[in-house]
């Protein structure tokens, strides 16, 4: 068993609906959620809350809801779906919340996997997708969905809808406030509080089992870590299925009591954000990333003098703003200086954003490029990095106020035990460890042994000094060159991802004798150039293969080289080939998960020709690529890619002249 | 909607392959004739629009759908024939005259205003709905305030029906064609038609937009029970659709049924479908 430091709660804290409830007591007229619909903000108290979430409760018993059971949720981020989780832990049940844009195979794998007896979707397009599921899945018996558009022809004989059930429930009150009362009751710290699929960059998803104690120690460290209270607002915006909503949209909403909104569809996010105004945020360095492009692209735009007035304060703060930040001394005529930009710039650029009133933002998943995290310090928004998984409930590190650097992902947190093996491996223990996987002894037993230390599978080291965690690449990403010096793809990669016209980038040179690499250009910002330039293309793929394109892609590359033949140890990793691809790699053809991360070895194999080319001397290279369509049907691209080689620098010059 | 459900008491109605109720005669056109000038536009057609039903007017071009559209939205009167609406003979009517009987209408090249906002567009659907006088108004008092906040709420559900409400603040002038269509669409549900008239509602469009613009058309009939009228040349589109097809070649009615009668229809075949040449 895992042996961690005893942490007392109480038992009203023991589980999420027990803590609804002590929510509804403490804060009961406090704000718990809020929905953009109808164009207006709806709200919900924590006492509205728990009514709502009680009748649900009731109504899935009234369904025949057992304990134990697993409850999938699939849709967007809305009230509702929440509630239904926690409905469903009131009786007993385990949600297992899906990705929605998942495509039927991986529905079906995971539906199967976990045997739901209850499907609840967010709207027809899921309900479409489960009963297309369900030829092949028979251990369904109830879907349930919260919007009613479509519905109305459907066979209801296995179907509800979610307010319906809730007016059962209500009116099946007497009846089962009992039975209610009794499940709730009995839920401790041990029970399975949720259970959810790692999307997995290798092989079928795993489903990873978090108890209640996982969850709710988790949020508790976490929250206490950074001063989260309620009153404090997020916006709950990344997939249900991803643990990081999970813990940020209930673990922690629940533990402190703060308000979680949900926009009103994906495509009006960032207006949202921006009417929203939240305290606390989280974005994958993506996400950080568009936004510093659509500002750069609109300043493009502005009158001359805006543009330098932009550029002259963004310079400055650029300089101050960090230091400010981290409580540095700083001379008054800068501190100023830096008010008026405030004036000028930095609030209402902040303000555009909807970052105007972030006390704690954090950023994971992927590296985030040193001048893109920058940008947002220098404008004075607390953005903090922290490395964590769904295996841990998240948090594995995290950066503390005032030690925040780019190249880090911080230090343990609270209550996490870190330990790096002799191969450079990452291994950590945690309240927060998981259970187990869900049907997989042999998985469990591989990842977390018998003291409770679980592997990362990512390579990284503590920094001498400040004892803060560097991560260098996965673990089996990192190799060897031919002539045996070290191979680390992600690090070449993600200095390539930090220039705005690179969306993405897959380095190969495992067991060759040099590397060779794939370019995803940016559409938005190079359609944008293209656009200033008075250049015409008519696709994505013509684009990417425009020569100025690929002029302008061969300069980062060879800027890359440059810095990169600087590390001694990773001179090796310098790109002397390299061609851009003419689709976007993505995750309905599965060369990504669907929290985007490259499935290194699918691309591999998929493009097998194009790096054949590479590394033989042709220029270009004729290639067909199956495509799926976003209604699964498959159709076919073809294309003839230009190859172009690339200076390279140091001792690597040499090579490249044999 | 306002009185367009099924009539239910009517027995004369048909269930549909899909189990949709469709009632009796919402509007009859009898011995239809159009002419300009010298021209016949329409020659002496009759058919019958159900409630609850989605009826199509397919043919080459010239063939007078467009007119015939025009007929029923009252922007042209026809010559001879007439036009039995809700169990009146409807008498001669300007087009902003029949707009207030329940009829509204998308047009096949887009005509919303460029420079309004997409909200703006669709609350112009309401104007009939609007019964404030020009003083309160100016002053947004009394009725006015009540009024334009009972239309937003109608508008709103409109917006999350059709899915766009990422472009509610958005200028229709900016929007790509796809979007404009849909708003247009949009704009003719604010005004809760009985009879919803779609002239080419997917020309133009690619086939991810035609998608889309099916499944609202099935759902606005879906879900208001909306009596929709459409004139289409994707005649995948049309079979899919429609409950009922009128086919009409040079002014004149060649074919009436179901998309499965009007496909196997000789006539039909040969002035539409195309004949192979043996």
């Amino acid at each position: 068993m895992t042996v961690t430091p005893e942490i007392k709660l109480a038992p009203e804290e023991s589980s999420i609906p027990a803590l609804l409830a002590r929510n509804a007591r403490n804060y009961g007229m406090q704000t718990a959620y809020r929905e953009k619909e109808f164009g207006i903000w709806q709200s919900w108290t924590w006492a509205e809350t728990q009514g709502e979430v009680r009748a649900m409760a009731l109504g899935f018993l009234a369904l025949g809801m057992e304990r134990g059971d697993y409850v999938a949720i699939i849709g967007r981020n809305r009230p509702a779906l929440y509630w239904a989780m926690v409905a469903a832990q009131s009786v007993g049940a385990i949600p297992v919340p899906l990705y929605q844009d998942a495509v039927a195979e991986e529905m079906a794998y995971v539906l199967d996997h976990c045997g739901a007896r209850f499907v609840v979707c967010g709207d027809q397009e899921q309900v479409d997708k489960v009963i297309e599921v369900q030829e092949k899945v028979t251990c369904i018996e109830q879907i349930l969905y919260h919007d009613k558009r479509g519905m109305r022809k459907y066979d209801h004989s296995h179907m509800n809808w979610l307010e319906d059930v809730m007016r059962e429930g209500r009116a099946a009150e007497t009846r089962f406030a009992k039975e209610l009362e009794a499940r709730t009751k009995e839920l401790t710290l041990d029970h399975t509080c949720v259970m959810l699929y790692t999307s997995g960059t290798t092989g079928k998803p795993k489903g990873v089992v978090l108890s209640n104690r996982n969850i709710i120690v988790t949020s508790k460290n976490s929250s206490e870590f950074d001063h989260l209270k309620p009153g404090d607002e997020i916006l709950a915006y990344l997939p249900m299925a991803w643990v990081g909503d999970f813990i940020f949209a209930i673990g922690q909403a629940y533990w402190t009591g703060f308000c979680v909104n949900c926009p009103e569809s994906a495509q009006t996010m960032m207006t949202d954000l921006r009417e929203i105004g939240p305290t606390y945020y989280f974005a994958p360095p993506r996400i950080f990333e568009n936004m510093l492009t659509t500002v750069m692209i609109r300043m493009e735009d502005a009158s001359p003098l805006k543009r330098r007035i932009f550029h002259h304060f963004m310079d400055f703060a650029r300089d101050v703003g960090p230091k400010l930040l981290d409580g540095k001394d700083v001379s008054l005529g800068a501190r100023l200086k830096y008010r008026l930009g405030h004036f000028l710039v930095y609030g209402p650029l902040k303000d555009t954003l909807g970052l105007r009133r972030i006390r704690v933002a954090y950023t994971a998943g992927e590296a985030i490029g040193p001048e893109i995290f920058d940008f947002y310090r220098s404008l004075g928004i607390n953005l903090k990095q922290l490395y964590g998984q769904t295996e841990a409930s998240v948090f594995i590190t995290q950066q503390p106020d005032g030690e925040v650097r780019s190249d880090t992902v911080g230090v343990p947190s609270p209550g996490v035990e870190v330990r790096i093996a002799q191969s450079g491996e990452v291994f950590y223990r945690s309240p927060g460890t998981f259970e187990s996987y869900y049907k997989n002894a042999e998985s469990t037993a591989s990842t977390k042994d018998a003291e409770g230390w679980v592997a990362t599978g990512d390579a990284g080291f503590f920094e001498e000094g400040s004892g803060h965690l560097r991560i260098i690449d996965r673990a089996k990403d990192v190799g060897k060159l031919a002539d045996g010096r070290m191979f680390a793809p992600k690090y070449v990669e993600n200095k390539l991802k930090f220039f705005p016209n690179i969306l993405e980038s897959v380095v190969f040179g495992n067991n060759r004798d040099r590397c060779v690499a794939f370019i995803n250009i940016d559409l938005a910002a190079v359609g944008s150039w293209a656009e200033r330039n008075n250049i015409a293309y008519s696709s994505y793929q013509e684009l990417a293969g425009l020569k100025r394109v690929l002029d302008t892609i061969q300069e980062h590359v060879e800027q890359v080289n440059e810095s990169v033949a600087e590390d001694e140890m990773l001179a090796g990793c310098q790109i002397h080939r390299f061609l851009v691809l003419h689709k976007e790699l993505d995750a309905d053809d599965g060369e990504m998960t669907r929290t985007r991360k490259v499935r290194r070895r699918i691309v591999e194999e998929k493009y097998a020709d194009l790096i054949d080319a590479l590394y033989g001397g042709k220029d270009s290279i004729y290639t067909e690529t199956e495509v799926t369509y976003e209604d699964g049907r498959k159709g076919k691209l073809k294309a003839t890619l230009e190859i172009r080689d690339t200076k390279v620098f140091g001792a690597e010059q040499k090579m490249a002249a044999e | 909607m306002l009185d367009t459900q099924p009539d239910p008491k009517s027995d004369d109605g048909y269930t549909t392959a899909d189990g949709r109720k469709i009632g009796g005669v919402a509007m009859e056109m009898k011995n239809i004739t159009l002419r300009f000038g010298g021209v016949v536009a329409i020659k002496d057609i009759s058919f019958d629009i159900r409630w609850g039903e989605v009826r199509a007017i397919i043919g080459p071009n010239g063939a007078g759908k467009s007119s015939m559209l025009n007929v029923i939205s009252g922007f042209y009167n026809p010559q001879e024939g007439e036009i039995i609406y809700k169990g009146y003979r409807r008498p001669r009517m300007r087009p902003y005259q029949v707009a207030r009987t329940g009829i509204a209408r998308t047009f096949q090249n887009i005509a919303l205003f460029e420079g309004m906002s997409v909200l703006d567009n669709i609350m112009t659907g309401r104007l009939h709905h609007m019964k404030a006088n020009l003083f309160q108004q100016a002053l947004w008092w009394g009725k006015a305030s009540r009024e334009e906040q009972e239309n937003r709420e109608k508008v709103e559900k409109i917006i999350d029906f059709l899915e766009i409400q990422h472009i509610r603040k958005t200028p229709v002038a900016r929007l790509p064609y796809g979007l404009k269509k849909r708003v247009e669409l949009a704009r003719a549900l604010a005004a809760e038609p009985s009879i919803l008239l779609l002239d080419e509602p997917m020309a133009g469009m690619n086939v991810e937009e035609k998608e889309d613009m099916s499944r609202f058309i099935l759902d606005v009939n879906d879900e208001f029970g909306t009596t929709t009228v459409l004139i289409e040349h994707d005649m995948g589109v049309v079979m899919d659709l429609s409950d009922r097809v009128v086919v009409m070649d040079y002014g004149k009615k060649i074919g009436d049924g179901t998309p499965d009668e009007v496909r196997n229809n000789e006539e039909v075949i040969k002035a539409y479908l195309g004949v192979a040449h043996d």
